[in-house]
């Protein structure tokens, strides 16, 4: 099989860490994007022992960018004490902005333009950034060519009162103004995912990863911090909710989709702040180097869809694509990492692969892709209870995938997520 | 009925699904793309309640529709046209009534879910239910559009409406016909909840089951303090009768006979009581459905429909690319509606500037509807991208279809195909959207005329829902089939007229503008006419349309058919030129026959302008009766629209009838010229001509085909 026969130029991941995921407005709050850029960067660097110097390239997700840092992966690596001379970037692809991080570097790795890559996202939702309106800002612009008081109060002319009120991003999708958690409950629907299902999927997620918690399993991966104001230790993911109960779930009313909707916010993955980053290297310069790698990344797609008709449908596309480029079936993956933005859009994801009819009219195959086995599923918890900063997630699953091969003695671990926009990804991780 | 055997479900109309209490009746009419409610489907209806109110396991009743796109369409027309006296109507009338009375008062809860159209009858059955759901789907809408048919909502509309969504929601949606979207709906209480299609059958369910349990109950937002204030008491309610009957007849100039019989129907039912109200709405609908008016304007609806498929459609080539040349007004327009459909469109002017100023039109226009939550922001630019503003022709090479705009100057038009004809691919059609040069004379020099056809657009073309396709003798059948098609795609009802000076609607259109003028030099007033033109029912008198179009054009129309009809004997007027001449022009001098204020789109009608009498023999000073000056006018335009009959340049009397008002705005209550004829009598007709021929001259002499019907008490329409 061409894909597991390792060569020198294929990229394989060295390690991968992140900072623990605290619900926005909790533990990072007075941070930005940049800062936990650089804390998880420094300490990638200090579990890898990794001579800064040796990197060649610094890619970061990011998706609500900050102005003043609008480059974030550079500044983060400047403050991570990178030196000057390695170029960082940032990309952004909603959901999937650190899985597309992690494939731009195994793009550089395998065409011969990088030997050493960090890749990784940050993101913060405790502070996005807000804008006075348009009517406003433009004022404002002018106003740096204003001279005298009748140039300001001539610019004031035509300026109502709620002109000046600030407008906050929102969560919408701006093709088709379509709010995510809408799209999500729609698409529960179209698969017939019931209210139930998805609140006891929020309950084994939560219940997973607070017992990956207990045993020490997500604590391998954290990097803990310590930050401003307080300064207290934050050790672990505080979005984790082990003592959850289905009638706790069952109380909550839905959202979105009022009144007869079923995504609620107990079955959906909360607003996050965090931020991860993975080392890549060439298998090459990871031998030569004395790394052992955890994993060698293999094929991955991108796939996009109708963000209107089936936003978050994205891993049902690329996860067939991806098998069949590869040569394998599902039953070949040892573990799935699956981004969970809601439960109902996991189970609809598993529903569409396990059903005849999505495969001949959305896949045009005969039949059904198959079932994904809930115990080789997110086994340390999902987006749903370990949390969700948009840029951050994809470079979390990578590690987690790699990781879990070694602990459930896997060899093929599969990676899938969705992404506003109705774009989708996967990518299979092979043991090294 | 404990011993009987369940009734039968016809299969044809509906099925019946129980899950856990909740019976779903399936309403899904076999080999029909929508639902229509005819007898069969009462009968069906019927049947289903008595096997849900029979069924000890059955808590709650849900209905929807099986359809993907649509609820139910509205009521079968075609049995509205089969019944032969009023009693007949109004017992399938008080049937429908029954059904709604006994889903309102089962003992078990129902839900209506809709997804799709919800219309007439299909929306008023819902209204029986305990609850309602629509669905937040694109084509989600509900309406009672029977006023656009010149009848009432008869299926229960007048009655409760009124009671769920008050009296001034009811009135705007039963007077107007106007679609109400999902999100309207939720607000004035027409619906009760609104979730995703794929979610509302287990909505619907759901909310059956809760109403069962008694868990959940109707919860209507209460109205405004002025709404209830003023329907509060029959003394109040009485303002509120007489202002939408006074809307009412203002707007249809009395010559609509449903809209005041709405009114009397929610009047009876508000103040006499729910079943005086049904009473008295089917007896009203079963008159309207026996009026000249109502017939008329269910034939017209019953054309539209079949100008709106394309009867060449085999031969058609893909509309994918548009060349538009000119960037004007009418230009822009076409544009819009092209891109509007998923045309690409290369807009070519003399250079990029002004073929830039198309688009800003159509970005303008585009946003207009943004405001008015007819298309969101992304629509408008996706749609505002498909136009791309050029200086030069080598871009045309792509289309599919090149459509001229510019100046009515033959040898202008000759110059500037001869031109297109150079880059195009030979497979293009090539289109000249003249409203008067004969199209053969224009392609008279062309190196392939059988690709040369006419497609006459009316202003303002997104308004105006008419096409004219002009085919001289050497277009050939693909040219024919793609101009249709794209025809079509722009959202527009085709008909197919032959070559000839003015084709059909300018012609009966300008001897009907110049018969006005003639009038005019006779001494008539020109605010009379258009008073007693838009009393006969046309959206505005012949002179506030000149000012619209533009008198310089008139005067150029006056000249072109003047040229080619020599030997008519036709009193031509020359006052559009003499006033053209002098700038007056109309809305763009804002000066005409009536002065204008105000800018663009936003101009308005000011004053009539009494200088013109200054130009003119007459004085205004004559005072005719309105019925003189619509029986000369509209007799003008009925004769001449005959003669294109008569000599080949229309194809059938209903392309006559579509043409004439859904281009030229005669009044839809008559239903068109041939359909007035007929209503009125062949003979009727030939004699008022003979009369005016004696008064007026040989321009009034009746055409043949109309001594034909007269003498043989024939009708057009069979």
């Amino acid at each position: 099989m061409a894909a597991s026969s390792a060569n020198g130029r294929a990229a394989v991941l060295v390690d991968g860490c992140r900072l623990p995921f605290q619900r926005s407005g909790t533990g990072y709050t007075d941070l930005t994007a940049y800062d936990m850029g650089r804390m998880v960067l420094k300490g990638l660097l200090h579990r890898t022992g990794l001579n800064p110097a040796e990197v060649e390239r610094v890619i970061m997700g990011c998706v609500i960018q900050d102005v003043e840092t609008s480059n974030v992966a550079r500044e983060a690596s400047l403050a991570a004490g990178i030196p000057n001379h390695v170029p960082a970037f940032t990309v952004t692809m909603a959901c999937i902005s650190s899985n597309q991080a992690v494939t731009s570097g195994v793009d550089l790795i395998r065409g011969g333009l990088a030997d050493v890559v960090v890749a990784g996202g940050t993101e913060t939702l405790s502070d996005p950034p807000i804008r006075v309106k348009r009517s406003v800002r433009k004022r404002l612009f002018k106003a740096q060519k204003a001279k005298s008081p009748a140039d300001y109060l001539k610019l004031l002319r035509g300026l109502s009162p709620s002109d000046v009120l600030p407008e906050a991003p929102s969560i919408a999708e701006f093709s088709t103004g379509e709010v995510m958690g809408e799209s999500a409950d729609k698409l529960a629907a179209m698969f017939g995912v019931s209210r139930e299902a998805q609140d006891e999927y929020a309950l084994l997620t939560h219940k997973r990863a607070a017992a990956a918690q207990d045993d020490g399993r997500l604590a391998k991966e954290l990097v803990p911090s310590s930050v401003p104001p307080s300064f207290d230790p934050i050790t672990e993911d505080n979005t984790v909710r082990g003592d959850s109960t289905l009638d706790k779930l069952a109380s909550l009313s839905p959202v979105f989709v009022k009144p007869f909707g079923t995504v609620t916010a107990g079955n959906s993955s909360p607003l996050t702040d965090g931020a991860s980053a993975t080392l890549l290297m060439s298998a090459d310069r990871a031998e030569a180097e004395g790394h052992t790698p955890r994993a060698y990344l293999r094929d991955y797609t991108y796939v996009a869809q109708d963000p209107g008709a089936e936003l978050l449908l994205g891993p049902a596309y690329a996860i067939p694509q991806l098998l069949d480029t590869a040569g394998l079936t599902l039953d070949d993956i040892d573990v799935f990492e699956l981004h969970e933005a809601f439960a109902g859009q996991v189970l609809a994801v598993l529903a569409a692969l396990d059903s005849d009819d999505f495969a001949s009219r959305g896949l045009n195959r005969a039949s059904a892709v198959g079932a994904i086995p809930m115990d080789r599923l997110n086994l340390r918890g999902g987006s749903v209870s370990l949390g969700h900063p948009f840029g951050a997630t994809g470079a979390r699953l990578v590690t987690t995938a790699a990781n879990r091969l070694h602990e459930e003695d896997g060899h093929w671990a599969l990676v899938a997520a969705c992404a506003a926009g109705g774009q989708g990804h996967a990518l299979l991780v092979e043991r090294a | 009925m404990p011993t009987s055997a369940p009734p039968a479900l016809d299969p044809a109309q509906l099925h019946l699904e129980v899950d856990d209490g909740v019976a779903t009746i399936w309403i899904d009419q076999a080999d029909q793309r929508v639902n229509t409610i005819s007898e069969e489907t009462l009968d069906a209806l019927e049947a289903a309640i008595d096997v849900v109110e029979g069924r000890a396991d059955v808590r709650a009743v849900v209905f929807i529709s099986g359809k993907d796109d649509s609820f139910i369409a509205g009521a079968d027309l075609d049995m509205l046209r089969g019944f032969d006296t009023p009693a007949d109507v109004e017992a399938v009338i008080r049937r429908a009534h029954a059904l709604i009375d006994r889903v309102q008062h089962s003992t078990k809860p129902t839900v209506a879910a809709i997804n799709g159209a919800a219309m007439g009858g299909g929306l008023e059955m819902t209204l029986g239910c305990t609850y309602r759901i629509a669905s937040t789907h694109d084509k989600t809408k509900m309406a009672l559009p029977e006023v656009q048919l010149g009848l009432l909502p008869g299926g229960g509309g007048t009655q409760y409406l009124p009671r769920l969504v008050g009296l001034q929601q009811a009135f705007q949606m039963m007077l107007t016909g106007k679609n109400v979207y999902p999100r309207k709906a939720k607000r004035i209480g027409l619906v009760d909840a609104l979730i995703h299609p794929p979610g509302l059958h287990r909505a619907a369910v759901t909310a059956a089951r809760q109403l069962a349990d008694g868990t959940l109950s109707p919860e209507r937002q209460p109205r405004s303090l002025t709404e209830r204030l003023l329907e509060s008491n029959p003394y109040s309610r009485k303002i509120v009768y007489d202002k939408a009957l006074e809307r009412a007849e203002q707007e249809g100039k009395g010559n609509y006979p449903a809209p005041a019989r709405i009114v009397a129907c929610v009047k009876t039912g508000m103040e006499e009581g729910l079943e005086a109200g049904l009473q008295r709405e089917a007896e009203l609908f079963s008159e309207l459905v026996f009026t000249p008016e109502s017939k008329a304007l269910v034939s017209l609806f019953f054309a539209k429909q079949q100008g709106d498929k394309n009867p060449h459609a085999a031969d058609a080539l893909p509309v994918r690319t548009l060349g538009m040349l000119g960037a004007g007004l009418m230009g822009a327009g076409i544009a819009q509606i092209s891109a509007a459909n998923g045309i690409d469109v290369q807009l070519k002017d003399q250079d990029f500037t002004q073929a830039a100023t198309g688009r800003e039109q159509i970005w303008k226009s585009l946003s207009k509807e943004v405001s008015k939550g007819i298309r969101s922001t992304f629509e408008r630019d996706v749609v505002l991208e498909r136009v791309r503003p050029i200086g030069d022709y080598e871009a045309l090479a792509s289309a599919d279809v090149v459509i001229e705009a510019v100046p009515e100057n033959l040898e202008l038009k000759r110059a500037v195909l001869s031109d297109v004809e150079a880059v195009v691919r030979p497979d293009c059609v090539i289109a000249s959207n003249t409203s008067a040069l004969p199209i053969a004379e224009i392609a008279e020099e062309a190196q392939h005329p059988e690709r040369f056809i006419g497609m006459h657009y009316f202003s303002p073309v997104p308004k105006m829902p008419l096409l004219e396709i002009i085919t001289t003798e050497h277009t050939n059948q693909a040219t024919l089939a793609t101009a249709y098609a794209a025809g079509l795609k722009q959202g527009k009802t085709v008909i197919v007229v032959n070559d000839g000076p003015g084709f059909y609607t300018t012609r009966i259109l300008a001897l009907y503008m110049n018969e006005a003028l003639l009038l005019l030099e006779e001494g008539a007033s020109f605010t009379e006419v258009d008073d007693a033109m838009e009393q006969f029912g046309f959206p505005m008198g012949p002179f506030e349309l000149f000012d619209l179009v533009g008198i310089d054009v008139g005067a150029k129309i006056t000249e072109v058919m003047e040229e080619r009809m020599l030997d008519d004997h036709f009193s031509i007027s020359h006052t559009a030129k003499r006033l053209a001449d002098r700038g007056l022009a109309g809305q763009k001098t804002k000066k005409g026959f009536y002065t204008y204020a105000g800018e663009g789109t936003k101009l308005e009608k000011d004053e009539p302008n009494k200088d013109i009498y200054q130009h003119v023999p007459g004085r205004g000073s004559t005072s005719l009766a309105p019925s003189m000056v619509q029986e000369r006018l509209a007799l003008m335009m009925v004769n001449q629209a005959v003669r294109c009959l008569d000599e080949g340049i229309l194809q059938s009397a209903t392309d006559g009838d579509l043409g004439a008002v859904f281009g030229l705005g005669y009044p839809p209550f008559q239903g068109g010229p041939f359909r007035y004829v007929d209503q009125t009598g062949a003979a009727s007709i030939v004699g008022r001509l003979k009369q005016l021929t004696r008064q007026y001259g040989p321009r009034f002499t009746p055409a043949d085909s109309l001594r034909t019907h007269a003498e043989n008490d024939t009708t057009y329409h069979g």
